[in-house]
Order: C-alpha cells, then sequence, then structure tokens
C-alpha cells in the first residue's frame, strides 16, 4: 500500500468568534493582545482530512507548515497531539505585513524545500481574513493542481483523489490526480480531540528560539529525542527574491477600516404553513429584496 | 466550547494536594519509568502537569462532545438486536472521541499502554464525565475492571487483555443472577472445566449487568460442584471474540437509561480462569467492588455538580414577584446546602482516593521488591482508612446527588417535571447511586467497623490535630464538640452489647461519623484556599443540625423499644 507524503498548512489566528468590545483597536486593526492565538478553525478540518488519509495509509505522515510569529511553534505542537508528525515553523521579521500573495510567495518557497509532497491541505480560510486566497496562490506558485472547497476525500487511490466540493449550489465530485493542493470547507468532519498519549510525549518538542527563551532544564533530551525539536526556518533558510516579501512583497493597501453595525429594526416569526410562505414570498417580491 | 475540567477551579484544588507528591513519585517508581517509555513524566511537576492537561482533554472532549449528546441518548436508548447490544449514537459517537483521546485504560501501567495515572486523576476524570452525562461514565468508567485483571491475574492474561483495553475494548463485571443480588454467595452460574478443549466452559444466567455485551468480562460462576456459598466461587475473564453469550434483553429503567442493563445466557461459553479458585468472591469481587464503589461515589459527585449547576443558573434567570427567585431566602437557602454538600461529597471523594492510591501502589510495589517496614505499615494504614472510607464515600456522596437532584427540581418548581430541562434526566439517573454497586444499607454494612473498631474516630483524631489558621479556630471548636457527642452515641450503642442494637443504629452512627469528617476535610481546605470557607462554615451548621438530631435519637432509645419497629409475617 502506498503511503503519502502530506504538508498541511496552518495559521494560528486570534480567536474572532467571541470578541468583546475591546477586540478592535482605535485604528481599526484587531488587537491580537486580547484575542486567545487559536488553530484556524478550517485548518483543523484540513488536519482532519491529513490524518484520515494516515489512519488509511499507514506510512503517511502529515507535516505542519504555518508562517508566524515564534508563538505559532503551538498550532504544530496541537496538530502532534492530534497524529501529526511535526512540521516547520516559518518565521522572521522579513515576512512580517505580508498580504495574502507575499503570504503564499514564502510559503511557496519553503514548500520547494520540504521535500516531495503529494497532497498540500489547507483550510479554505482563516477567520482573521477570510480572503481563501493562500490556498490557491500557493498551488498557482508551484504549479500544481488544485480543487478548492473540499468537504470530503472521498476515495485515494495510487495517484488519483475523488474529492466532494460543497459549492453554494450544490455538491461536486471531482477526480483528480495528484499531486494537488485542495483547500478544505468548515462544514468538513471536525478534527480529532488531542490524544493524551500524543500530548504526553510531544508537549516538550520545541523550536531553537522558544528553548533558548524558556530555559529549558532537560537539554539532554532534545539530543536524544530529535522528534521533541521543530525545525524553525527564517528568510535564510529558503530561496527567495527579497522583493516578493513582506510589506515589500503585498501588493495589498488598506486604505480605510470601518465598524459596520448590523441593526435589524423589527422582526417578524412567520409560521412554517405554505399559505404564510407564499405571503411572504408575494411581499418579498414585491419589495424587490428577492428576484 | 465548553471545558468542565477548566471551568471548575475546585477540581485542580484536589488533583494539587500536599499528599500527591508522594503519590505520583511512588506510582512512577521515583521517575525511573521515563528512560522507557517517552510519555512518562520526568519529574513531579512533569506529573502533574500532564494530569492537568490531559484532564483539560477530558473536560474538552465532555463540554463539547458528551454533554450535548447526552439529552439524545436518553430519548434514544440501546437495543438488542439478534442478541447483541447496539449503543444509542450518542453513546458510538462519546465512546470513539473518548477513545481518540486515548482516555481508555488511564490507571494501567506504561507496559500494558495505559498512561499510569494514579487514581485521584482517573476518578477526577470520573467525575468530569458522569456531570456530563451520569448514564455514559457507566460505560467508560467499566475501565475499572482492568485494575482487577491487572491486580490478580496472570502476567500472560495481562499481556493478553490490558492492551486491549487501552484500545479501547470495553468491559463489563458479570456479578449478579436473579436470585444472588446483594447476596452473592447465592451465585448459580456454573463453570465446569472441560478436559477435552482444555478450557472452563461457563453455562447459565447473569441478570442486570452493566454493559453486558462489553469486549472483555469479568464473570463471577460457581467452579466447584456441590457447593453452596461463597467459597465455591471463581473469577473468570470471558472474551467476547469467542462467543457463546447472547443478550436475552434490555431492562427498561428509571435512569442513566443509555447504559444497557443486561441478561446474559451462557451457553458452553469458554473462559479462563482469574487467579485461584475458590477465591472469586472472598477476594477478587471484594476489590473489584471497591474500586467500582469510589466509582460510583465519582459518578454521584458529578451528578451533584451537574444538578447545582443546573439549579443555580436558573435561579439567577428565573424571575418571579419582580425579582430573580435565587433572591429569596428559601431559594438561596437551599442551593447554599447544594454547593456545601457538593463540595463534602466531593472533598471526601478525593480523600478516600488518595487512601487508595497510597495502598494500592504499594502493593503493586511490594511485587518488585520487598517492602521495608515503614513502607508495610504506610500500606496497611492506608488500606485501613480505603476500607472503611470506601463505603463511607459511596453511601454518603449517592445520597446526596439524590437530595441534590430532588432539589434542583424543586428550584426549577413546574418546568423542573418537564423533559425540556436537564434536571429531569438528572433526577433519574441519581436515582440509581444509592442503590447499585451496593445499596446505602450495605454500605452502612461495610463502614460500621470503622464505627465500633474505633478507627473513624482515631482519623477525626489526626484531622482534629492538624495546625489551622487561628480565625478557624472556632469552626473547629464546634467540630470538638460534636466528636465528643459522637464518641458517647457510639458508646451507648456499642456498651448495648447487642448486634440487632448496632445494625439498628449503624445508618445514624456512619452518618454523623461522615458528617464530623467532611466537615473536618471543609475545614482544612478553607485553611489552604478561602473559596471552601463558605461551603465549610454552612455545612458545619448543619453537619450539628444532623449529628445532634442522630445522637438525641440514640439518647432516647433503649434495646427494648426495637420491638415496637418489628412486624410480623
Amino acid at each position: 500500500m502506498k503511503a503519502y507524503n502530506i504538508i498541511v498548512l496552518a495559521k494560528q489566528v486570534p480567536d474572532t468568534r467571541n470578541v468583546g468590545k475591546d477586540a478592535m483597536k482605535a485604528d481599526g486593526t484587531v488587537n491580537r493582545a486580547v484575542l486567545p492565538a487559536i488553530f484556524n478553525p478550517e485548518d483543523l478540518n484540513a488536519l482532519e482530512q491529513a490524518l484520515r488519509i494516515k489512519d488509511q495509509f499507514p506510512g503517511t505522515t502529515v507535516k505542519i507548515l504555518t508562517m508566524g510569529p515564534v508563538r505559532a511553534a503551538e498550532i504544530i505542537r496541537e496538530a502532534m497531539f492530534r497524529g501529526g508528525d511535526g512540521g516547520v515553523l516559518l518565521t522572521d521579521r522579513a515576512f512580517a505585513g505580508s498580504d495574502t500573495l507575499a503570504t503564499s510567495y514564502a510559503l511557496g518557497q519553503a514548500l520547494k524545500k520540504m521535500g516531495e509532497i503529494d497532497l498540500i491541505i489547507a483550510g479554505r480560510q482563516a477567520i482573521d481574513g477570510d480572503t481563501a486566497q493562500v490556498g490557491p496562490q500557493v498551488a498557482e506558485k508551484l504549479k500544481m493542481l488544485q480543487v478548492t472547497y473540499v468537504e470530503e476525500v472521498k476515495e485515494l487511490k495510487n495517484d488519483t483523489i475523488t474529492l466532494k466540493r460543497r459549492l453554494d449550489r450544490g455538491v461536486e465530485t471531482v477526480k483528480c490526480k495528484l499531486p494537488l493542493v485542495i483547500t478544505v470547507n468548515g462544514t468538513a468532519p471536525e478534527c480529532r480531540v488531542r490524544n493524551a498519549k500524543l500530548l504526553m510525549k510531544y508537549k516538550r518538542a520545541k523550536t531553537v528560539t522558544e528553548l533558548q527563551k524558556e530555559n529549558e532544564d532537560y537539554t539532554m533530551l532534545y539530543t536524544n529525542r530529535p522528534d521533541l525539536n521543530i525545525p524553525e526556518w527564517t528568510v535564510n533558510d529558503i530561496e527567495t527574491d527579497a522583493s516578493q516579501l513582506g510589506l515589500t512583497g503585498s501588493p495589498t493597501k488598506v486604505k480605510t477600516i470601518e465598524n459596520v453595525v448590523l441593526q435589524a429594526k423589527d422582526s417578524k416569526v412567520i409560521s412554517d404553513s405554505d399559505e404564510n410562505i407564499e405571503n411572504m414570498m408575494i411581499e418579498l417580491i414585491k419589495s424587490h429584496t428577492i428576484g | 466550547m465548553a471545558n468542565f475540567y477548566t471551568d471548575n477551579s475546585e477540581l485542580r484544588f484536589h488533583l494539587n494536594h500536599p499528599l500527591m507528591e508522594k503519590i505520583v513519585r511512588l506510582k512512577e517508581r521515583n521517575f525511573t519509568f521515563k528512560d522507557q517509555f517517552q510519555f512518562a513524566p520526568l519529574d513531579y511537576e512533569d506529573a502533574m502537569d500532564n494530569f492537568e492537561r490531559v484532564l483539560e482533554i477530558v473536560g474538552e472532549v465532555c463540554g463539547d462532545i458528551v454533554a450535548p449528546n447526552a439529552e439524545g441518548i436518553d430519548a434514544e436508548g440501546p437495543q438488542v438486536v439478534d442478541g447483541r447490544v447496539i449503543y444509542a449514537s450518542g453513546t458510538t459517537e462519546n465512546l470513539k472521541a473518548l477513545n481518540q483521546a486515548g482516555l481508555m485504560g488511564m490507571s494501567l501501567p506504561y507496559k500494558y499502554e495505559g498512561l499510569n495515572f494514579p487514581i485521584v486523576p482517573y476518578i477526577m476524570a470520573a467525575d468530569i464525565v458522569s456531570r456530563a452525562d451520569a448514564g455514559f461514565v457507566n460505560i467508560w468508567g467499566l475501565q475499572d475492571c482492568a485494575e482487577t485483571i491487572n491486580e490478580f491475574a496472570s502476567e500472560e492474561q495481562k499481556e493478553k487483555y490490558l492492551p486491549r483495553v487501552c484500545k479501547g475494548d470495553t468491559m463489563a463485571m458479570d456479578l449478579t443472577e436473579p436470585d444472588a443480588g446483594s447476596d452473592l454467595q447465592a451465585v448459580q452460574l456454573k463453570a465446569t472445566w472441560d478436559e477435552k478443549k482444555n478450557v472452563w466452559l461457563l453455562n447459565g444466567v447473569k441478570r442486570f449487568i452493566t454493559n453486558g455485551d462489553g469486549d472483555i468480562s469479568l464473570v463471577l460462576a460457581r467452579s466447584e460442584p456441590g457447593t453452596k456459598d461463597g467459597r465455591g466461587l471463581s473469577m473468570f475473564i470471558y472474551d467476547k471474540q469467542h462467543g457463546g453469550v447472547t443478550v436475552r434483553r434490555i431492562e427498561h429503567k428509571m435512569g442513566i437509561i443509555g447504559s444497557p442493563t443486561c441478561e446474559l445466557v451462557f451457553k458452553n461459553a469458554p473462559a479462563e480462569l482469574v487467579g485461584s479458585r475458590k477465591l472469586g468472591l472472598i477476594k477478587y469481587v471484594m476489590a473489584l467492588m471497591n474500586g467500582a464503589r469510589l466509582g460510583i461515589a465519582a459518578q454521584s459527585v458529578g451528578l451533584c455538580e451537574a444538578a447545582y449547576r443546573e439549579a443555580l443558573e436558573y435561579a439567577k434567570e428565573r424571575m418571579q414577584f419582580g425579582k430573580a427567585i435565587i433572591r429569596f431566602p428559601a431559594v438561596y437557602e437551599m442551593l447554599s446546602l447544594m454547593k456545601a454538600k457538593l463540595d463534602a461529597s466531593r472533598t471526601l471523594l478525593y480523600e478516600t482516593a488518595r487512601f487508595v492510591d497510597m495502598y494500592k501502589t504499594y502493593q503493586h510495589i511490594s511485587e518488585e521488591r520487598d517492602l521495608t517496614r515503614d513502607e508495610k505499615d504506610e500500606m496497611r494504614r492506608y488500606q485501613k482508612l480505603a476500607d472503611i472510607f470506601t463505603p463511607l464515600a459511596k453511601g454518603m456522596s449517592s445520597e446526596y446527588s439524590n437530595q441534590l437532584a430532588y432539589d434542583a427540581v424543586q428550584i426549577h418548581g413546574g418546568s423542573g417535571f418537564m423533559k425540556d430541562y436537564p434536571v429531569e434526566r438528572i433526577y433519574r439517573d441519581a436515582r440509581i447511586t444509592s442503590i447499585y454497586e451496593g445499596t446505602t444499607q450495605l454500605q452502612v454494612v461495610a463502614a460500621i467497623r470503622g464505627i465500633t473498631t474505633g478507627a473513624f474516630l482515631a482519623r477525626i483524631r489526626e484531622y482534629e490535630a492538624e495546625r489551622i489558621s487561628p480565625k478557624l479556630e472556632y469552626l473547629k471548636r464546634s467540630l470538638i464538640i460534636l466528636t465528643d457527642e459522637y464518641e458517647q452515641a457510639v458508646k451507648k450503642v456499642v456498651s448495648a452489647d447487642d448486634n440487632e442494637f448496632i445494625d439498628f443504629h449503624a445508618r445514624r452512627l456512619v452518618e454523623m461519623a461522615g458528617h464530623i469528617i467532611m466537615s473536618y476535610l471543609l475545614l482544612l481546605d478553607s485553611n489552604r484556599e478561602e473559596m471552601f470557607l463558605r461551603s465549610a462554615k454552612n455545612y458545619i451548621t448543619f453537619a450539628k443540625a444532623q449529628v445532634k438530631a442522630n445522637s438525641e435519637f440514640i439518647r432516647v432509645s433503649e434495646l427494648s423499644d426495637i420491638g415496637s419497629y418489628k412486624f410480623e409475617l
């Protein structure tokens, strides 16, 4: 049976699902300090799809690639607690201020260094930006095929994968050859929970910078157990063109940010009888709300 | 996004008890496992960090998956199809999640792929799971049975069965029969040695078997033909893979509906003997039952937690006469007493769990090397404490889970009687806790030795001797007075020199000891952590009234009065 090399693209994001009143700063940017940093939810859906392939095909490896500050290494550990095989943290000041294009470029250059890859799986979009651009752009940069909005891997046989896509107006099943980039919807199955034994085994997995910062007592451990060292790549570890990195490489410029407060003045409850529904539709067509 | 561990700071407090350092050091054999097993802790802090973080996983699974599934499981229930149990769909989902989280075989040794957790964090997980769904905790908690295999089975059997438990095989303990409930000496299920097949064969019927269709079962059977009492019974392991057992029916119960209670028919079911013949009931079932009783105490505490939280939330939201009902004395008095009973049950639960940890760990160490004299003394001391505290904890907390469920329904008023709120299910689920694994009346029978031998009193005196903050001394003084009252009552009952008179007052005496012990434990908890002071004060006031009521009953009661309680047949 074939084993696959899978990379999951994941991002650590501020938890924007339960925001308080101080979630935004006066200048309209996200106040990252008060929001807990979490594993981007749809990236967890992506990880689950990868782990299911690993369950099915022993020997398959599932590695995380994440770009962000040093604390984003937590994402890699979280994935290890769920069955992932480590990964790479891409971290450097040179990447700061990247928009989706610069991010995709940097990720693409890092992926080129990660050996032969059968599948790159990413969440559809991150909850802090909601662009859904990084996955597709990475595929373009690497000149790989891509399938977006995936809800389920229906079959994987040798180098052919059958995927179910969840689209606005229905479901589509597509068949495609590997290697491939796929992005996964939030409607896909939720990620499995952390495993106690894996947590106990990998909770000390750290990057070099984390080790230096935390004054780890058990330095011998990191010599004896290479699986505890999370590779940390800076701009020097990958081949890059400086003009395509960070703020310089980001054509997206934010002009203004507005706070939009949605307010409905009144509401109406309509029961589900055919007559009521018909009346409501007539009313909505009349008012040009639909149609 | 709920987490039933992190939202409950009382749990973290009990986990971090000072005795834990010794327990963990023994359990980890002075941290020598780390070279052999990559997930074994490096030191005490590391072990505690493991417990905390694993309990966080338990809390997350329970908050996000088990608790939301409870209502559906209660409505759907398990069913029997072709002699096999089909769980409710939520039950299957819960088991899958807990199994993926690696939460099976938590207390089993590393070498059998367990987490080697002490009883304290394992019982804490049971406490959390039970709060989420008290019916489901039965299926998950039957991993307890593996502890009996670990204790008494052969090395070969351990290697064969324990890793399977850690991988998610569920268990059952097949003890009771239609005519052998509380009285297990009457067990009839026949075990016969088949010379040709070189295997034991089981034949007969078992009844009221929780999770009877589990993968691996411990079965109590009569291996000595012609015998009539407990000395003819042995313990067997039955592996479902071999077949021979069918589920005839499952009971229609009042509560814990998700937990399938089975009637089993054994027809030449092959089985393996555990340990020695004839020790089935006398030794192994007693050990099994003590573990199970602690499990029911945890289930009761989890139910208390659930009942209290539901009642508190409702009382804050429900407006009557222009204000939230929690502002009325009749309601806040009830709620505060509920909280005091919850905290009291929980502190007794973890005190008992520590005793069990201490002696069981020494017992396992004694199989590897000779214990020193001090260690032997310590093991015996904790074993004696565990033996009397286990029935006390099970008895008191199961009764409190019923009281709290009753009060929680009461606080909900008419709505509590409807199926619209979880308290209705909690009320039904709680009812069994004071019945199974020995009724409260039988817990009293097991605990009464602690009264007559003075063992409870000796432990109370130890609590009394512990140093506490001067500002708490006034509470201790009132407990010293209560202890004197308890001593007088014991003296009066014992001096009548009549066993029936002791049995007649046994429950009153055991409850008195229970109230005083729980009061002391809450007092000591408040000494370490301010948040328990409220419950300590409220519980001590309640305990005073209860102890005085019981002591007055005993004071006016004479041996000659018993006649007026008896019935002609």
